[in-house]
């Protein structure tokens, strides 16, 4: 069965005046437009761009394209097809291998209304509480529902094409109507990214802090102010959903916590970066971490509220060394409800 | 009977009652260890407390010819403490004393019975600043029989064999006598097991306990950093794996680098994990250390031949644990619980060989297999083990893994390997190929040490 194609429009590019995709991104320098646009012209025809090279892979110009015309997702299938490794290619062997669906996974009591923990075991401590009463049992976990959206870090567009129309199958065969994303990937990748290449998805997806929100206003009562200042950590995939970017500050006024303004944040965000490691090298990563953190900190950032776990992995323990409590949103709610912090500080060197 | 009745009678008189049996149960357990190797009862189980009535007990072995065979946990797996003709297992267990650190002069005197979890636990809490090269045993190994196996650990990459550290000997020969070897000999402090000496540690270790029992040993101690971390390098090249091992070794930053292989779980498939381990006192010394592994092997991460993997805590964790719980994970793949493996100690340019190896013999006997190979010295060796798991209650499967082993064995042989903790039909092998002026110098060593042949007879038997 021939893979799905990306739903791509040059005519959009064609009248494109921006040519945001490249204008704004962080880690190639086209400030000149008509250079800007004589590159992306290059990359629509298939040919060989600096472009393909020099992705970083942050999916940050799939938020700057003011069309949706998916450029990050055009960059992508030509790396794949051009052999183009933006990780070295045991990386992406391993990445391959370890998410394929073999039939092991972990459901609980699933029912029309669920929850996707993708394929990150944080969430098992994260949910709990009274934040999912009635809906922590109606759990979806492991490779047989894992999104694939990770492959586009790997240039591996044809393993999401290959393996995502049978995750939402195995999806549908829960039962599952409506779920509820904790991941953004997940997230993403049925609202944009499926969406993209034709794949159809025959539930409603529904992101966490929509879910969240609901639920704080439905626990209203209970809320207790924190008047804390936070930073807020955007993840590469939120780029694929910007539309729910909304409720950080939604959620944030419920609690009274300030979204500190500060340069990294918002449109030009820093994702954690540690993807970068994996595909270009410490270099890269150390210099937009300590960017990042450096202007939580300058910012007067008390907390650094992250929405990926994989950027808490990454970053939870650099942040404390500049004096920032790290906590993931579930856990910010739960303490806006009088609740403990769950997802504690992970270790990085341990002490012998 | 008779004699065995006053033999018996003898032996509660040195230890007392309690710690002898010659009871079914116990001659059962101690007729086996977790290996393939087929199982032989001992007559007796004595489990010494002191010097003393250890030096009783050979003295008794040695004039009733009666074998005896020291222990320590039994974990080699390839049935050096199988009483292959019987006689007395001396269990070392109640000989758990820790008799001394000397912080200065970074060392610890153990008794034989002594194991790596407690060493690791009693340095954790009362010398915090030291460390000792932990096997990827399981905890209750003990000390003495690492050191007498040359097992390695997780200081090897720094400073070689286990036994390497090994800085003095208190041994009962077999004929009784007790001797102190290395500057304990001469000295209160051990801080030696040879230098400035002749140095007769070689009479001892490495020898299966055929030519006496060690019931003291002094290890040498290294410095505890405050941190530690793991670092994991993936290549789907095994012909690179040499040259990595070499460039990390090179930057002389890393305690301990292991390269493990396979096939499942999926995320292994495929790749070659390498994982360089460094310490630190400091963020900036950690950072230091990334940095120099990094560009050690940056040529080859450029080449898109290596990769990185960040590590996720729950990732990380398995890593990080001292000894790793991994041994045990894979001894339970086939459910029935049971591994072993044969770890040649070879040059590292062997690895693409050996791994070849290995994924062909696990085909062609259909065992499940894995490989963990660790680097002794600045690679000077490496220890590669070829390890199949299988389940006791299939006889059909652990046919099918001891052919595997035979044949990885006789193998590393032929490349110029040499058998690590050979079991008996390894030595035997090993013993075919060696210069025969040397093995005639083992006889001799052999024959003036146990001349009544008791010392755990059946293991390096010169004929």
């Amino acid at each position: 069965m021939p893979l799905p194609e990306l739903k791509f429009d040059r005519t959009k590019c064609a009248r494109c005046k921006t040519i945001s995709c490249l204008t704004k991104c962080q880690y190639m320098d086209f400030k000149d437009k008509d250079k800007a646009k004589k590159e992306w012209q290059k990359v629509i025809n298939g040919e060989d761009s600096s472009v393909q090279e020099a992705c970083t892979t942050c999916y940050a110009c799939e938020e700057y394209c003011p069309y949706g015309n998916h450029p990050f997702y055009l960059i992508v299938e030509q790396q794949e097809k051009k052999g183009i490794l933006p990780a070295p290619r045991p990386t992406v062997t391993m990445w391959v291998n370890q998410c394929q669906p073999v039939g092991k996974f972990i459901v609980g009591k699933v029912e029309e209304k669920a929850l996707s923990y993708c394929f990150l075991p944080h969430f098992n401590t994260l949910v709990k509480g009274k934040l999912f009463d009635g809906i922590a049992w109606s759990v979806i976990f492991g490779q047989e529902f894992f999104c694939n959206a990770v492959y586009l870090h790997y240039a591996r567009a044809s393993v999401i094409k290959d393996r995502l129309p049978g995750i939402v199958e195995n999806i549908k065969n829960q039962g599952v109507k409506e779920l509820v994303c904790l991941h953004d990937e997940c997230y993403g990748t049925f609202t944009s990214l499926a969406p993209a290449y034709g794949i159809d998805i025959p539930f409603k997806p529904i992101h966490y802090y929509e879910y969240l929100y609901g639920r704080l206003k439905e626990l209203k009562d209970q809320i207790k102010p924190l008047n804390v200042k936070a930073a807020y950590q955007r993840n590469c995939s939120a780029r694929l959903c910007p539309e729910t970017d909304h409720y950080v500050d939604e959620i944030f006024g419920l609690f009274g916590v300030e979204r500190v303004k500060r340069k990294y944040d918002k449109e030009s965000a820093l994702c954690c970066a540690e993807i970068f490691r994996m595909e270009k090298g410490p270099a890269l990563a150390d210099d937009v971490q300590k960017r990042n953190i450096d202007d939580m900190a300058k910012s007067g950032a008390e907390y650094c509220v992250f929405n990926c776990p994989a950027c808490w992995d990454s970053l939870a323990h650099k942040v404390v060394k500049q004096g920032i409590k790290p906590i993931h949103m579930i856990d910010l709610c739960k303490l806006g409800i009088g609740e403990e912090q769950a997802l504690r500080l992970p270790e990085l060197a341990v002490e012998v | 009977m008779a004699i065995t009745s006053t033999l018996y009678d003898s032996l509660v008189k040195i230890v007392g009652k309690d710690f002898v049996s010659d009871r079914k149960e116990e001659r059962y357990f101690y007729a086996r260890d977790g290996g393939l190797m087929p199982p032989h009862e001992p007559d007796f189980v004595v489990m010494p407390e002191t010097t003393e009535e250890v030096q009783e007990i050979v003295k008794l072995a040695n004039k009733e010819k009666m074998p005896l065979v020291p222990k320590g946990s039994g974990l080699a797996l390839t049935g050096l403490v199988i009483p292959q003709r019987g006689g007395i297992v001396l269990d070392m267990k109640r000989m758990d004393r820790i008799l001394e650190v000397n912080e200065k002069a970074r060392y610890v005197v153990v008794e034989a019975g002594v194991t790596h979890g407690v060493l690791k636990s009693y340095l954790q809490k009362h010398h915090p600043r030291l460390r000792h090269s932990i096997p990827d045993a399981p905890p209750i190994a003990t000390i003495v029989a690492n050191a007498v196996i040359h097992g390695q650990g997780r200081l090897s990459q720094q400073h070689g064999f286990n036994s390497d550290m090994v800085s003095g000997l208190e041994v009962i020969l077999p004929t009784g006598e007790l001797c102190r070897i290395g500057s304990c000999s001469v000295s209160s402090y051990w801080f030696s097991k040879g230098a400035p000496l002749p140095d007769l540690s070689g009479l001892f270790l490495g020898w299966f306990g055929t030519t006496g029992i060690i019931t003291k040993l002094g290890l040498k101690l290294y410095p505890c950093k405050k941190m530690r971390d793991v670092m994991v390098f993936l290549t789907d090249k095994s012909e690179l794996i040499p040259d990595i091992m070499l460039k990390l070794s090179h930057t002389e930053m890393i305690e301990d680098v292991v390269v493990s292989a396979q096939p499942l779980p999926l995320r292994f498939r495929g790749t070659f994990w390498v994982t360089p381990y460094i310490t630190g006192d400091s963020d900036e010394e950690m950072e230091f250390k990334r940095k120099m592994v990094w560009d050690s092997i940056w040529e080859h991460f450029e080449n898109r031949d290596v990769g990185f993997l960040s590590l996720s805590p729950d990732m990380k964790a398995p890593l990080m644990s001292m000894p790793s719980k991994d041994t045990c994970r894979f001894a339970d793949v086939s459910k029935g619980g049971g591994f072993q493996y044969a770890g040649p100690i070879t040059p590292i340019e062997k690895f693409p060989a050996f791994i070849k190896k290995l994924e062909e013999v696990a085909a062609k006997y259909n065992v499940f297999y894995s490989s963990a190979t660790r680097l002794i010295g600045a690679g000077h060796c490496m220890m590669f083990s070829f390890s199949f798991s299988f389940s006791r209650a299939n006889a059909d499967e652990m046919v099918r893994a001891k052919e595997a082993l035979d044949e990885c064995s006789k193998f590393a042989l032929e490349e110029g390997g040499v058998l690590w903790k050979a079991d008996i039909y390894e030595q035997k092998l090993l013993m075919d190929r060696m210069d025969p002026n040397t093995l005639a110098l083992m006889k001799k060593i052999k024959q003036l040490l146990d001349p009544n042949g008791i010392m755990n007879p059946g293991n390096w038997e010169v004929k």
